[in-house]
């Protein structure tokens, strides 16, 4: 039998230390190089792990209690919502279609950042780093299941949410979301940080979570809103991980600055470029609206975000290259968004819209720019044909930008009649891309970006059928066998609003007329 | 540095091209009508090499662009067409090869006198 021996019990900071710092050891098997190959490779410089500043101080006993209250309450809201038949009480069917787009588009990032997080926590050699990156893993993994159930109600009543984890790998829009985080998570683990944690989550977060959840408020959707909210008090120590790992790169090493800068400047635009789906949301998908994403961006990006750099300024880090051009597409990127799901409304697993009169005039007054001159003419012909019953659907394949694979449809700084080209040249290969920012991504990394794969290119090389198509045969229809490789529900999940099954039955289910 | 071709790592880092001309069963070629956004973005197609520029405009335009009103208005002895930009002109008896056309080439063309939906560039 062990003979007990009183132990002084630790004070609250050496507990801490104890439960984080005290968890690493140095190897002596092998040499810590060996061990931890990749916090050296990227050319980042760090001279003193101990610098690392822990901003949350939370240890994993706290964090699982915490979390598990959260988790208690969310999924008593959930059941709740569940019982009392919640889904009806929403603003009107489309709003579902915002959620369709969440959990097609957004969730799986959840999925994506808990691998991410997983593999840097093992990489570092600094053990602050490691724990605050293994606690964030476990965060994404809980917002990945925590999104899917509180989504997975509305799958019982709405079309376009039972398959979208098997669309993130294929369908052609989720290839932008997608290839953002394999991009991230194929970087090395202090890029990983640069992208993710700051670039995305401490620099555009709020612009994507906000309008989600507060649309999600003042449509009526409950459910959703609770997630938000338990999400919440992750979201701010992601951010605050993400600026603690800038300022402790910029700190430690004069050198680690350019490579930083450069970073920033990729990160920033590939994640401005991803929040194009979230403008298009706040826009046209809400019913009832919250604030448009003109106001947002100048809220949360050019207001916080302009401080930031500012700040950043003293360790000589500049606004990101992008910038100018970011905060010009304020007054486009949402419109020509969604005209270009418009156009391709049959291929996508959610409905698309013309958007109603009193929405054109909101419209109107939050781009007096660029609503009435440049996209209404377009609504208002489509709307014309639509009534005609000839609903204008685009059918040839978009061109794709080889570093966001965003379709081509953003147009020149300073001219937005003009589709904006850019290409370049790789051993005699072209490339296209929609915006200097994409091209020097590629010309930084080519090694790379000639990998990606391209949904529209995949498809004409014949890889998006299902097994055994012969493209060959007689009556061959290319769309169809595409949408039957992408599992979607052809004439449910897609095609126009007007008419869909979504339509008529929460009209039936509500007691209004379709 | 760039994890990709950072010489330091010590590993070649040689992967193939995903889109070259060979992965295909015919040559890519982008097209884009100037100012008629109501088509949102240029389009992609794959074309026979020995297909005459002729056919590429009297067959596989009208499949792509009828819809737009504006389409049979077009004067196609007026058209101005751009290759990578900058103005080019294709000689309609000749191949795509012939007019230099490769993989994964870019052109559009521009209809004076017509610009979209109420002027709107739509």
């Amino acid at each position: 039998m062990d003979t007990r021996v009183a132990k002084k019990k630790l004070g609250l900071k050496e507990r801490y230390a104890a439960m984080t710092r005290g968890l690493g050891w140095e190897t002596t098997y092998q040499p810590m190089d060996k061990v931890f190959p990749y916090d050296t490779y990227e050319g980042i410089k760090i001279h003193d792990w101990d610098k690392w500043q822990d901003p949350f101080r939370l240890t994993m006993d706290a964090y699982w209690k915490y979390q598990g209250e959260k988790e208690k309450k969310l999924y008593a809201v959930i059941e709740a919502f569940a019982q009392n038949n919640g889904q009806l009480g929403v603003s009107d069917a489309r709003y579902i279609n915002a959620l369709k787009l969440f959990l097609q588009g957004v969730t799986p990032l959840e999925y994506c950042a808990h691998r991410g997080f997983a593999h840097v926590g093992r990489q570092f050699t600094g053990e602050g780093a490691r724990v605050a990156a293994q606690m964030q893993s476990i965060d994404e993994l809980r917002h990945y299941q925590t999104e899917t159930h509180a989504i997975s109600h509305y799958n019982k009543y709405f079309n376009g949410l039972h398959r979208s984890h098997h669309w993130f790998d294929r369908v052609w829009y989720l290839s932008v979301p997608k290839s953002f985080f394999e991009d991230a998570c194929t970087a090395g683990p202090f890029e990983f940080l640069t992208a993710v944690s700051f670039s995305f989550e401490y620099v555009l977060t709020n612009l994507l979570f906000v309008p989600f959840m507060s649309g999600a408020a003042h449509n009526g959707d409950m459910s959703t809103v609770t997630f938000g909210f338990s999400a919440q008090s992750d979201e701010s120590r992601h951010m605050t991980l993400g600026i603690e790992c800038i300022k402790f790169m910029l700190e430690q090493d004069p050198g680690n600055v350019p490579i930083v800068q450069r970073w920033i400047d990729k990160w920033f635009w590939r994640g401005y470029r991803l929040l194009t789906i979230v403008a298009m949301m706040q826009d046209y998908m809400l019913p009832k609206r919250v604030m448009s994403w003109k106001e947002a961006w100048e809220m949360y990006a050019e207001g916080s975000g302009g401080a930031l750099f500012k700040d950043l300024a003293r360790y000589g880090i500049r606004e990101p290259r992008g910038w100018k051009d970011a905060c010009e597409g304020k007054d486009h990127i949402s419109h020509q968004a969604w005209a270009t799901f418009y156009n391709y409304g049959a291929a996508a697993p959610f409905h698309t819209w013309i958007p109603q009169d009193g929405e054109m005039q909101w419209l109107s007054q939050k781009y007096p720019e660029s609503f009435d001159k440049l996209y209404r003419p377009r609504f208002e012909y489509w709307r014309e044909r639509a009534d005609e019953g000839r609903r204008f659907y685009n059918k040839t394949l978009p061109m794709l930008c080889t570093t966001c694979q965003v379709p081509m449809f953003f147009t020149e700084p300073g001219d937005a009649t003009k589709i904006c080209y850019r290409e370049t040249s790789y051993f005699g290969n072209k490339y296209h891309f929609c915006s200097d920012h994409c091209q020097h991504i590629f010309e930084d990394e080519p090694e790379k970006y000639v990998q990606s794969w391209l949904p529209v290119h995949q498809i004409y090389q014949g890889h998006c059928f299902p097994e055994g198509t012969d493209p060959t045969a007689e009556g061959f229809d290319p769309l169809t066998a595409v949408l039957q490789y992408y599992e979607m529900n052809i004439g449910r999940d897609n095609f126009d609003f007007e008419g869909s099954e979504d339509q008529k039955n929460f009209a039936a289910w509500t007691g209004e007329k379709a | 540095m760039s994890v990709v071709a950072n010489p330091a790592a010590g590993v070649p880092y040689q992967f193939p091209m995903k889109d070259v001309r060979e992965n295909f069963p015919a040559p890519l070629l982008y097209i884009g009508w100037e100012d008629h956004l109501m088509f949102c973005s240029p389009v992609c197609v794959p074309l026979p090499p020995e297909m005459p520029f002729g056919a590429l405009v009297s067959q596989v335009l009208p499949g792509i662009y009828a819809e737009h009103p504006d389409f049979e208005r077009i004067d196609w002895n007026t058209v101005q067409w751009f290759k990578s930009g900058k103005p080019w002109t294709p000689d309609p008896a000749a191949s795509l090869a012939a007019n230099g056309l490769g993989h994964k080439d870019v052109i559009r063309f521009r209809t004076p006198g017509l610009s979209g939906i109420n002027g709107s560039c739509s």
